[in-house]
């Protein structure tokens, strides 16, 4: 399928992952794997304080909105932009917008916006999806990528609006809740993308994530985002005295066993996490995207090119009826 | 409270303190170390117990912990002192403080029944940390009433980015409690306070508006049910509070080797300081393995000189892990320095994953 595509006009990828999988940096690949296609991205995240910026070479760490990304250069490379709506931002700016703008501060300093939140449990989360729907009908960009909140919030996250429209029978809340339903049951327009590491664990928990997300919330999965993968090296089953021998080169005291050592070690976790990529397809029919380790403990500009490069392979390789509208 | 001293290692506090509790962002492990820490103490003759949030099913099972008990269960195995572990039920155990601070069953049965209650632990943020807290409170307070006896409670806490999030959860949520919403809308609206009422009372209304006057008729229901009640929630929370920062009770920072995850680390450390509690160990999980001293850009250099050829590919993956390792050092260094003198812990990345008592024997290992 073409990048172009699957980055079409005004979807919404939501990221979803347990805390440690990578979450942050798959939204930060898709949106520079979009901007690479040519299209805008536009990446929401409700967590406040992340690394996102950093991965664009951007020190900025507090933000409203920023573009990460300049578009239109030579290269064709479209624009990445990002911004955050933490949902106790988005509860103040809603009440203020319903006639409370006076006593905003109040609401804080006196306790009444939790009592709000614990009356109406999901409010904030339906009014962060509810901006974020704004958003896409304003076309604010090509594609908006949401970094949903870890774990299982996700669920309970992308929940709130079906929640709601049963606690909320009537009013502006339960027209919200209804309005973000569409946009979530909209296959076409919605789709979530979960995230998982190639390890046992992680990989249980997306699986049990994955049929939560189905039957409770309705939403579409898009394909899966296995993060962290070992690459190969063809040369790794050789042993190293051997391999020095063939290539006529003479090893120092010591180095054969640490290079033995080294590849052996890979080799075994290669074949660990092969098998959990296995078992994850038998257990999950959904297509898989693969990002590789990039043996970095942090991503820069240069590593987020390898691995958006990586995310559009993968993508160009979607068989196109699995991923989009009433097929998936 | 002193600060640590640099010459207590962790497992010095295993063997010492009475209460460790594991903290950190997401993701990072704690969970699993928080049982390695428990099981080290049942290994060193203590009675250990580990509360847990929310294992991976896995290690739930090797615990034995498939049924939700809210109370501690004993783990077969082969160590002097006693191993048990306990999921955390947030709601049954906010049930429990309701019940041990009712009037009367009739109260309890009021609060209990009210949906603005059954919201309260899914819903208002802090409950979760301030319910592990109070687990804590009540398993080492069990040792006076008789119930329980550990010499150490190990407790793994919820994934927060910010250490005064589950700090300040008692006084928090006790000042959630004492709101006397219903006051204001049963208030008279006579005297010098009538202005103040009415215009609290224009507020509630616009709320009620806003989400429906159902809901808001359940919190105020749920006020009045809890009248009387505050006193009692609120002198709990300072005990809880206070044992938090007692000198029995020591904070383990955990977090793993990724530039970011440490940054929220530091951050954690930090905020940590500023609520005057010390980290006494930091654990670091996951740290890549180093196969060979020297730098990865020469061993690199080396493997491009070769490439094509299976010694090539050989240095190019020691280059891989060589790289991988010194830049986790160094991250690591400065997370090290905002919690120094307080020890670091290095565990490996294992050759495999970790899901039963085996694997946690195995960490045991590089916990000493």
């Amino acid at each position: 399928m073409k990048p172009t595509e699957y980055f079409a006009a005004s979807r919404l990828l939501i990221v979803a992952g347990k805390g440690g999988v990578g979450k942050t940096v798959v939204t930060a690949a898709l949106a520079r794997a979009a901007a690479m296609a040519g299209r805008s991205s536009l990446i929401v995240e409700v967590e406040g304080k992340s690394g996102l910026p950093l991965m664009f070479g951007h020190p900025e760490l507090g933000y409203d909105e920023l573009v990460l990304h300049k578009g239109g250069g030579t290269d064709g490379h479209a624009e990445v932009t990002a911004r955050t709506i933490t949902p106790d931002a988005a509860l103040i700016e809603y009440l203020e917008d319903h006639g409370l703008s006076r006593i905003s501060k109040r609401l804080v300093s006196s306790g009444a916006l939790d009592i709000v939140a614990t009356a109406a449990p999901g409010i904030r989360d339906i009014l962060v999806l509810g901006k974020v729907k704004q958003l896409q009908r304003s076309a604010a960009a090509d594609v908006i990528i949401l970094d949903a909140p870890a774990a299982g919030h996700a669920i309970t996250f992308l929940r709130s609006a079906r929640g709601l429209m049963d606690a909320v029978k009537v009013g502006p809340i339960n027209t919200q809740a209804k309005d973000v339903l569409e946009l979530l049951e909209d296959h076409d327009a919605c789709q979530v993308l979960l995230v998982t590491l190639p390890e046992e664990t992680p990989v249980n928990e997306l699986v049990e994530t994955a049929f939560s997300l189905e039957d409770q919330v309705g939403v579409g999965l898009g394909p899966v985002v296995v993060n962290g993968l070992y690459e190969d090296y063809p040369g790794l089953g050789e042993p190293a005295a051997k391999a020095a021998e063939d290539a006529d080169v003479s090893l120092l005291a010591g180095e054969a066993e640490a290079l033995d050592e080294a590849a052996e070690f890979r080799r075994h976790r290669i074949a660990l996490q092969a098998d959990q990529v296995d078992r994850l397809s038998e257990q999950l029919p959904l297509p898989q995207l693969t990002m590789p380790f990039l043996f970095q403990s942090e991503i820069g500009p240069d590593e987020l090119d390898r691995l958006a490069r990586a995310m559009l392979v993968g993508i160009e390789a979607l068989d196109v009826d699995l991923t989009l509208g009433e097929g998936s | 409270m002193s600060g640590p001293t640099g010459d207590e290692t962790l497992e010095t506090l295993v063997r010492e303190r009475e209460i460790i509790v594991c903290c950190g962002s997401g993701g990072v492990g704690k969970t699993t170390t928080a049982a390695v820490i428990a099981l080290q103490a049942a290994e060193a003759g203590r009675k250990a117990v580990v509360v847990t949030i929310d294992p991976a099913k896995r290690l739930a099972d090797a615990l034995g912990l498939d049924g939700l008990t809210n109370e501690p269960s004993r783990i077969d195995g082969d160590f002097p002192g006693e191993l048990s572990a306990m999921m955390l039920d947030t709601k049954s155990t906010f049930d429990d403080l309701v019940g041990a601070h009712a009037s009367d069953d009739e109260q309890r049965r009021r609060i209990l029944d009210n949906s603005f209650y059954r919201n309260i632990s899914g819903a208002l943020s802090g409950t979760q940390e301030y319910m592990a807290m109070e687990k804590l409170y009540e398993l080492h307070d069990g040792r006076n009433s008789g119930k329980h006896d550990f010499d150490l409670i190990v407790i793994d806490t919820p994934p927060t980015r910010n250490a005064l999030d589950f700090l300040e959860a008692p006084s928090r949520l006790t000042r959630f409690l004492d709101h006397r919403l219903y006051k204001i809308m049963t208030a008279p609206n006579r005297g010098v306070l009538k202005a103040v009422n009415m215009a609290a009372q224009t507020f509630v209304r616009s709320i009620a508006k806003v989400v429906g006057a159902d809901v808001i008729d359940d919190a105020i229901a749920f006020f009045q049910a809890f009248d009387g009640m505050e006193q009692g929630f609120k002198d709990r929370a300072t005990k809880v509070e206070e044992l938090l920062r007692a000198d029995d009770t020591a904070f383990v920072l955990v977090a793993s080797p990724r530039r970011d995850t440490m940054d929220e680390a530091t951050f954690f450390a930090e905020k940590l300081a500023e609520g005057g509690i010390p980290v006494r160990s930091l654990v670091i999980n996951r740290m890549h393995p180093n196969f060979a001293d020297g730098l990865a850009e020469a061993t690199r250099e080396r493997a491009n000189s070769l490439d094509g050829q299976a010694i090539g590919d050989l240095y190019r993956n020691l280059a891989d892990f060589q790289l991988v390792s010194s830049r986790e050092e160094e991250h690591l260094a400065v997370l090290a320095e905002t919690v120094a003198p307080a020890p670091v812990v290095r565990v490996p990345f294992l050759r495999s994953d970790v899901h039963d008592l085996d694997g946690l024997r195995e960490i045991e290992t590089y916990l000493r």
